[in-house]
């Protein structure tokens, strides 16, 4: 027990989701529907707060049946796509809503940053408004009165601190909320993606004071994100939801990884209408990874494997040569980045005719989305043809392996380089 | 050092005084900040809180007490209607405000956790500093009558803590209910200049007494705004004697309300970030 900061227990929360409303068939079923819409409204609104039954229909189990622990100054990440119950758990772990089941213990003072600048008012002024975010988060005005130098010393902004927020730029107001923020002094911080505001550099000051309160000082950090860098330089184990429920828990590096195993491939290509080739051979699907045998997506630093599979009138012992597969990488802006084909490479004689795989011992590419057009040769004609057709992503990864990534919308690759 | 425990309590929650002491700054920054915001940008400022009840005592004054004739118990009309005036603008400016604010501040109890009640409480509290400034025309008007403040003059003061109460009750219970049931805003907003008519502004508590008999005028003193009307009227009108028998209800009734909206806003506060 010495040693545990948060020990949540079989936490559930439930919502109750809209049912659709009736249809009237009639001009009198119609007219007694609306004269008995107040008694529909008011019980579809009481039914917001009624107890739930998880076996109704319209219930939505936002978080189902979690249970975890955090140990004292561990860094525990929460990882998951949209909509897997990442922020629910934030709300419940941070007393906003209450659990419909289960049981959280916390030990320690205890502060949660959904959002940076909450309850700032735009008439107020930098310093009022300290104050009053300050406050909002749990300070006493003691210990603001305290820290204010410091405060205002980090967010650079000192010679408009007496000047309304309201007439501040929005990077103004982000590094005067996060420096509120950082200067919470908590034994538990539970912390959502707030680093996802800001400018680049201001960006890298945030984590860098994050590393600060949870390696030197032993804080506990929960810390919910999707900016896979981060997560992987700040916390040691993560949690990986799914629907509600944990997938998995463990090292963030095996984590990470798993979480990546959401597909990047584009389902049957078969049935898109062809506007070239007679399809002796067709594209079935393109598969963009960062292993070679499973489903998982393409991130910077870490190999990374396009996977064509074909489809062939022909019969397997009717194929003589291995088809030429070409492919155009754009990135979601148009940009045509690069072009590769097995007909670049002298060997041809791939076992498996009809699966073509480029490996990639490191993706180049920066994090973002990108397209593929992909062209298919046989026998020195196009069998095969489609233009901008699979989407995939590629996720920000740690390539120098320093914490460090050039800055965003500077460059399409990284580039493997030495300083001498 | 601190155990926080998470879990269902379906409403039962009970009324965390040490938290809330603990959290006794921010209601105060929330106050200030309501101060300081109400004004800006005006032109007038602060002498808006004097112009509210000027405006409806003048009015009132030409349409009750002159053409109507609604008797007033031989006290001047102006500043009969102007001292009931001062409770009643602080009442329902504070209804206002504290039954819309945790519609209007969702944004902030969605991101962080602090006891919710401070939500409500801000306006009953920062709305004192308008009913402090509407004094500065009593006083006036006092002098103009030459009515000389005796003793009855520091009854103000549990009468505006009744009033804080009665206000705090209604605006705690008001916001919790308006948050899931809009429609309380609407409400809100055509009932708080009726409920005007139930309190004795425009007529004295006197008239019921004389129409309807004692008992029924002190069951009227439930209503809090009637002691602390008529105690009003009393603390600086020298002629006029406490009516202790309605104060006695009213702080009945106000201690009936506060009880009552804090024990509603509490049943409901588990549920606030769910139906926002």
């Amino acid at each position: 027990m010495e040693n545990i900061a948060i020990k949540v227990e079989h936490i559930s929360k439930y919502y109750r989701i809209g049912l659709k409303e009736t249809k009237y068939d009639t001009m009198g079923d119609a007219i007694v529907g609306w004269l008995k819409k107040p008694i529909r409204n008011f019980k579809r609104l009481k039914s917001l707060s009624s107890i739930l039954d998880e076996n109704d229909d319209d219930v939505f189990k936002a978080v189902n049946d979690v249970s975890f622990q955090v140990y004292k100054g561990e860094v525990l990440g929460i990882i998951g796509k949209n909509g897997a119950g990442k922020s629910t758990l934030l709300k419940l772990l941070s007393r906003i809503t209450e659990p419909t089941k289960g049981k959280i213990e916390i030990y320690g003072r205890v502060a949660s940053l959904l959002e940076v600048g909450t309850g700032f008012n735009p008439e107020l002024t930098g310093r009022e408004n300290i104050y009053l975010n300050g406050t909002i988060l749990g300070m006493t005005k003691k210990e603001i009165d305290a820290k204010l130098e410091a405060i205002i010393s980090f967010s650079g902004i000192e010679k408009f601190i007496e000047t309304p927020v309201k007439r501040y730029s929005s990077g103004m107001k982000v590094r005067l909320a996060f420096s509120v923020a950082a200067h919470l002094d908590p034994e538990v911080l539970i912390i959502d993606e707030v680093l996802a505001v800001g400018d680049a550099e201001f960006q890298k000051k945030c984590l860098g004071k994050m590393q600060e309160v949870a390696g030197t000082q032993g804080r506990t950090v929960l810390f919910v994100s999707h900016d896979m860098s981060a997560v992987t330089t700040l916390c040691n184990r993560t949690i990986l939801l799914e629907k509600g429920a944990i997938k998995n828990i463990g090292k963030t590096f095996d984590i990470i990884t798993e979480y990546l195993q959401k597909n990047n491939t584009t389902e049957s290509l078969l049935d898109i209408e062809r506007i070239k080739g007679d399809q002796t051979f067709m594209v079935e699907s393109i598969i963009v990874s960062s292993s070679e045998n499973t489903y998982s997506s393409a991130m910077s630093g870490r190999p990374f494997y396009i996977t064509v599979n074909l489809k062939s009138k022909l019969a397997d012992e009717e194929i003589s040569e291995v088809p030429i597969v070409d492919m155009r990488i754009e990135n979601n802006v148009g940009q045509r980045l690069f072009w590769i084909s097995n007909s670049l490479h002298a060997n041809q004689t791939a076992a498996n005719k009809k699966k073509i795989v480029f490996y990639f011992e490191k993706c180049q590419l920066v994090a973002g989305l990108y397209n593929i057009t992909i062209n298919v040769n046989y026998k020195n004609l196009t069998v095969d043809w489609l233009g901008n057709i699979a989407d995939f992503e590629v996720v920000e990864g740690q390539y120098y392996d320093t914490g460090k990534l050039p800055p965003k919308q500077q460059g399409n690759f990284l580039l493997d380089f030495k300083v001498k | 050092m601190q155990h926080t425990i998470i879990e269902s309590k379906k409403g039962k929650g009970r009324f965390d005084f040490k938290e809330f002491i603990k959290y006794k700054d921010l209601l105060y920054f929330m106050v200030l900040r309501d101060v300081t915001v109400v004004y800006k940008q005006s032109v007038l400022g602060f002498a808006w809180a004097v112009i509210n009840p000027v405006f409806s005592m003048l009015v009132f004054t030409i349409v009750f007490g002159r053409l109507a004739g609604v008797p007033s118990d031989g006290i001047p009309y102006p500043i009969f209607s102007y001292a009931a005036l001062i409770p009643w603008t602080y009442f329902s400016n504070t209804l206002n405000t504290s039954g819309t604010s945790l519609i209007n501040n969702s944004s902030i109890f969605t991101k962080v956790y602090f006891p919710r009640l401070i939500i409500p409480l801000t306006p009953v509290l920062s709305k004192l500093v308008d009913l402090s400034i509407s004094f500065i025309l009593l006083l006036v008007l006092m002098i103009y009558y030459q009515f000389f403040p005796t003793f009855k003059i520091f009854l103000i003061l549990p009468l505006i803590v009744l009033l804080v109460m009665t206000a705090a009750g209604m605006g705690s219970w008001l916001s919790a209910l308006a948050l899931q049931y809009r429609d309380v805003k609407f409400g809100i907003t055509f009932a708080v200049p009726l409920l005007m008519y139930a309190a004795p502004v425009v007529f004295p508590a006197s008239l019921i007494m004389q129409k309807l008999g004692y008992k029924i005028y002190l069951l009227y003193g439930l209503y809090p705004l009637t002691g602390i009307i008529e105690g009003f009227r009393a603390a600086v009108i020298p002629s006029k004697a406490i009516p202790w028998d309605l104060i006695g209800m009213s702080a009945i009734g106000a201690i009936l309300i506060f009880t009552f909206g804090l024990f509603v806003f509490k049943r409901f506060e588990n549920r606030f970030a769910d139906v926002a």
